[in-house]
């Protein structure tokens, strides 16, 4: 028996995270919610092809602070299965495993949560599965695995934030690289998301680009962006000093504060502006915030016929929709990795992010260390993360409980926590 | 009694504490034992008949050109120009100047039996002028007369069907003025010189200029070398407004200019003290100072805003002349430094100034951060003729709240400029590569030409006026200033004038000499 954080079903302790978190903020009702430390043996292997990891490093994601403060979508509800251990932005070391073709004990690795058709064995595969399109996958609910779209919202794989370790399907493991630091690699995941959004925007090179947001999610859509596109502008939101100093250095063109944003860019696009609306505007915009405001305000600056990627995870919100409609404007939503076809060659948007965080030393963004018993600060310096000057806080399954209140553990890189 | 020349006071410990200007609101300081203050003339004596004034020098003109009344005739077009909303500060009282002189030339006009007459307000680059600013330039009964009929113009300097080639000057600078202006048989352009830099060739050269032709003076390069562009005669700004207007003149457009200057009588009775030397204040000056200071200070800063700028000054003509551009603008500057100049022997190491309310650029609206540097670094810091008050390398000290707050309606530009391009740079020059894209800008253009926006380009206008400057001093700190626009600006900020003198000690180093400029009301000191 180790220790693991698990998330239970409890409708009373959700109630009481929603309301805390609405009044003391985001991260702050962890306490009192449905999350609790405790004991768990480590999850069996499902079968063959899967692995044991003992996690070294696991990231709290936004995702991750929507479903501690209780702001998740319902829609949700059937794709996970209770009780769950989080954590799927994961770098650990193999320690067992089982079938053809295993990786060696030993073998540091990031986990690639999406269950879908083949760790499911689901035969044949769905269309999303055969096509390599793993986070498209059909049947994240169904085979032999209990329902959960991904290692960490799934009942029988256990999760990043477990001393217990959790399990991944041979298809679901990255060996790293040893250039990369276990706080690159805990980047990795994030960071195939943002790779996947910048593939997903469709940048021409003459473009104008917009990120909205620069949280973990995104800085590390401006590093994809300048690494896989070629916009003709680059131009960021962000909120937080540090924020803006590291997304100029990740590669923005213009930097400025969110609700500057809309002016530079009709600046850059050469608009003009009826009220808040620009009459022309970006070509893409990349909301990497997904909140009603986040939204409206992507809405209101990409010009007519362009694109917005959503990529923040969004809940359910309330929006005008008539510049959508009026402007013919795409709206699309960019979630998870599996295959991208880069200059015509198909790879896994892993091993594309791998090169990503590589080439950006991602690893900076890692903040704060927090041993598992420090599970309530860890949470809430997430959810303030912003305000503090962090970008990632990660557990960190390695560090000894602490015998009195310690300071968390920077990255040497990283900007003040 | 006649008035008091200018005055440079050193202080000692019995000197009452000195009053600076802190936006919409005073301050007291105490100034180190042996800085100097300096203090403007007091108003001279105003013309006694202005409107007689007006009449001789339209029927007497200066230079080789023929009176007024004899150059006009049935069936000829005539074009009267006049300074915008940013001349006189404060507003005048009415009847404004512009409206005594425009007056007494449509008169002139109407006898003559001179039909075709449009009004042109000489915007350059500024906000179009609303209707009750351009009632109280013009007179209603001007205006009345004007308006309704398209008579009245405000210069569109982005109206390509309105603006006329006239040629390059053998430096190779395009001029590109009003077309009707430009083609009228006869331009009157009147002036209100409150400074010395106002005037000359630069009216017409720059008021009714396109930014093809400002861009050429209008830059770092220039401003730099405009030591001080008060001095014509030591700025790079007037030459270049010179060979523009030579080449006006050689192109066959007829001006006839007329200039006109105000006494420093610049604040109403119950600001008097504003324009008084400190231990000169009576009880009634003590008073109004402290019921003045006390309600300001309780009044919620738009307010204070909005009372201020409500202030009509009770500045009168001391001069009129008209005629050839140059002969009118020699005499003119002669009596802007009878009224304005004092004597001033050698640089300090510290300069220090309390900003006014207003400048220019924001009357009837916010003094942005970007207007406050403006102020201080490029009119108040080159008020003076031969040498800057403080010398190179010293620290340039304002008083002034620096509010970050933009009047959107007025200055969208500066917005985008403060949190686009200061943000990268704070260099005069190095700025300049942004220059264009926010010269062509289609939304700013729009704003310009339909709405009460400064030209997209302005904000960098403004930051090349503080070239000279910012290239002069060792270090610029605002005292009271809103801690992120001065860190924006390049500046320091104190929360008192005694941190900011330990913090210029550090640059200048210790026991520095101070000097400080008691204005408004306006001076120029001449400093040997």
């Amino acid at each position: 028996m180790k220790k693991a954080l698990v998330f239970e079903r409890n409708v009373p302790r959700f109630a009481a995270a929603r309301v805390a978190a609405a009044i003391a903020g985001s991260g702050r009702g962890t306490g009192i919610g449905p999350l609790r430390l405790t004991e768990v043996d480590p999850p069996a292997l499902p079968g063959p092809g899967w692995h044991r990891v003992r996690p070294t490093l696991a990231g709290i994601c936004g995702s991750d602070l929507a479903t501690l403060d209780a702001k998740s979508s319902r829609y949700f509800e059937e794709l996970v299965s209770f009780p769950f251990v989080p954590g799927h932005e994961v770098v650990g070391v193999v320690e067992e495993a089982d079938g053809p073709d295993p990786l060696a004990p030993g073998t540091r690795v990031v986990v690639e949560p999406v269950l879908g058709c083949i760790p499911r064995a689901i035969t044949p595969p769905c269309p999303a599965c055969a096509e390599g399109r793993t986070g498209g996958c059909e049947r994240v609910a169904f085979g032999h695995l209990s329902p959960g779209l991904q290692i960490g919202y799934c009942a029988d794989t256990g999760g990043g934030w477990s001393a217990a370790g959790l399990v991944a399907h041979r298809v679901q493991l990255h060996a790293v690289p040893d250039g990369l630091t276990d706080e690159d690699a805990v980047m990795v995941e994030p960071t195939a998301c943002a790779v996947h959004a910048a593939l997903d925007a469709e940048v021409d090179p003459d473009d104008v680009v917009a990120v909205l947001g620069a949280g973990t999610l995104g800085l590390a859509t401006i590093a994809a962006l300048r690494t896989l596109t070629t916009p003709a502008t680059l131009i960021a939101g962000a909120k937080h000093a540090h924020q803006r100093q590291l997304a100029a250095e990740l590669g923005a063109d213009s930097v400025v504060t969110p609700d500057q944003l809309p002016r530079a860019v009709r600046r850059r696009s050469r608009s003009l502006a009826l009220a808040d609306q620009l009459t022309a505007g970006a070509d893409v915009v990349v909301d990497c915030v997904g909140s009603a405001e986040s939204l409206r305000q992507s809405l209101a600056m990409v010009r007519p016929r362009g694109r917005v990627v959503l990529v923040g995870m969004p809940g359910s919100v309330h929006i005008d929709l008539a510049p959508l409609w009026h402007r013919e404007v795409a709206l699309t939503g960019a979630y998870a990795y599996g295959t991208e076809l880069v200059d015509g060659v198909a790879r896994r948007t892993f091993d594309i992010a791998i090169d990503v965080v590589g080439a950006h030393g991602l690893g900076r963004l890692v903040s704060a260390r927090y041993p598992l018993e420090r599970y309530e600060e860890a949470v809430a310096h997430a959810g303030a993360a912003g305000r503090r000057g962090a970008v990632k806080i990660v557990f960190d399954l390695e560090a000894r409980p602490p015998t009195s209140p310690a300071r968390p553990r920077h990255s040497p890189k990283g900007p003040p926590a | 009694m006649s008035p008091r020349p200018g005055f440079v006071l050193e202080v000692d410990r019995s000197t009452p504490p000195t009053l600076f200007w802190h936006g919409e609101r005073f301050a007291l300081e105490r100034l180190p034992t042996g800085s100097r203050v300096i203090y403007g003339p007091e108003p001279l004596a105003a013309l006694a008949d202005p409107v007689a004034a007006i009449r001789h020098a339209l029927t007497h003109p200066l230079g080789d050109v023929d009176p007024l009344p004899a150059q006009l005739r049935p069936g000829m077009r005539l074009t009267i120009a006049f300074d915008d909303v940013s001349l006189p500060l404060p507003p005048m009282r009415r009847p404004d100047l512009r409206q005594l002189v425009i007056e007494q030339v449509l008169e002139l006009a109407a006898d003559a039996g001179v039909d075709d007459v449009v009004l042109i307000a000489a915007l350059a680059l500024h906000r179009r002028m609303t209707e009750p600013e351009l009632r109280h330039a013009l007179g209603d009964r001007v205006y009345d007369a004007f308006a309704p009929h398209d008579l009245l113009w405000q210069h569109d300097a982005e109206d390509p069907d309105n603006l006329v080639h006239l040629g390059l000057t053998d430096h190779g600078e395009d001029v590109e003025i009003n077309k009707r202006a430009a083609e009228s048989d006869l331009l009157v352009y009147v002036n209100i010189n409150l400074v010395a830099m106002d005037g000359g060739h630069k009216s017409v050269a720059t008021g009714l200029a396109s930014y093809r032709s400002l861009r050429h003076h209008h830059n770092a390069r220039t401003m730099q070398h405009s030591r001080s562009f008060m001095d014509q005669h030591q700025s790079e700004l007037h030459t270049s407004n010179w060979r523009m207007g030579r080449l006006i003149a050689a192109s066959g457009v007829k001006v006839f200019q007329i200039e006109t200057t105000l006494n420093t009588d610049t604040f109403p009775e119950q600001f008097r003290f504003l324009q008084r030397r400190e231990w000169e204040w009576t009880l009634r000056d003590r008073a109004s100072f402290v019921a003045s200071s006390n309600s300001l200070r309780r009044t919620p800063p738009r307010l204070a805003r909005q009372l201020l700028h409500g202030i009509r000054a009770p500045h009168r003509m001391t001069s009129v002349q008209a005629g050839e551009v140059e002969a009118v603008h020699a005499l003119t500057t002669e009596h802007v430094y009878a009224q304005q100049r004092v004597e001033v022997e050698g640089q300090s190491d510290i300069l220090t100034m309390g900003l006014p309310y207003i400048c220019p650029y924001n009357v009837n609206s916010i003094m942005n951060p970007i207007l406050v540097a403006c102020l201080g670094l490029g009119y108040f810091f080159n008020l003076y003729r031969g040498k800057p008050l403080v010398r190179e390398g010293g620290v340039l000290i304002l008083h002034h709240p620096t509010p970050n707050e933009f009047n959107p309606v007025h200055h969208p530009s500066y917005i985008d400029f403060f949190e686009q391009v200061l943000t990268e740079t704070t260099d005069p020059v190095e700025i300049g590569k942004y220059e264009e894209s926010f010269a062509t800008d289609p939304w700013y253009i729009h704003l310009y030409r339909t709405g009460h926006a400064y030209h997209g380009v302005h904000p960098f206008y403004m930051w090349y006026w503080c070239a000279h400057a910012l290239e002069h001093l060792g270090a610029v700190i605002v005292v009271g200033g809103d801690r992120e626009a001065v860190r924006r600006l390049g500046f320091k900020r104190a929360s008192t004038l005694a941190d900011a003198l330990e913090m210029a000690e550090d640059v200048v180093g210790r026991d520095p000499w101070l000097t400080h400029l008691h204005a408004p009301p306006v001076m120029m000191a001449d400093v040997r």
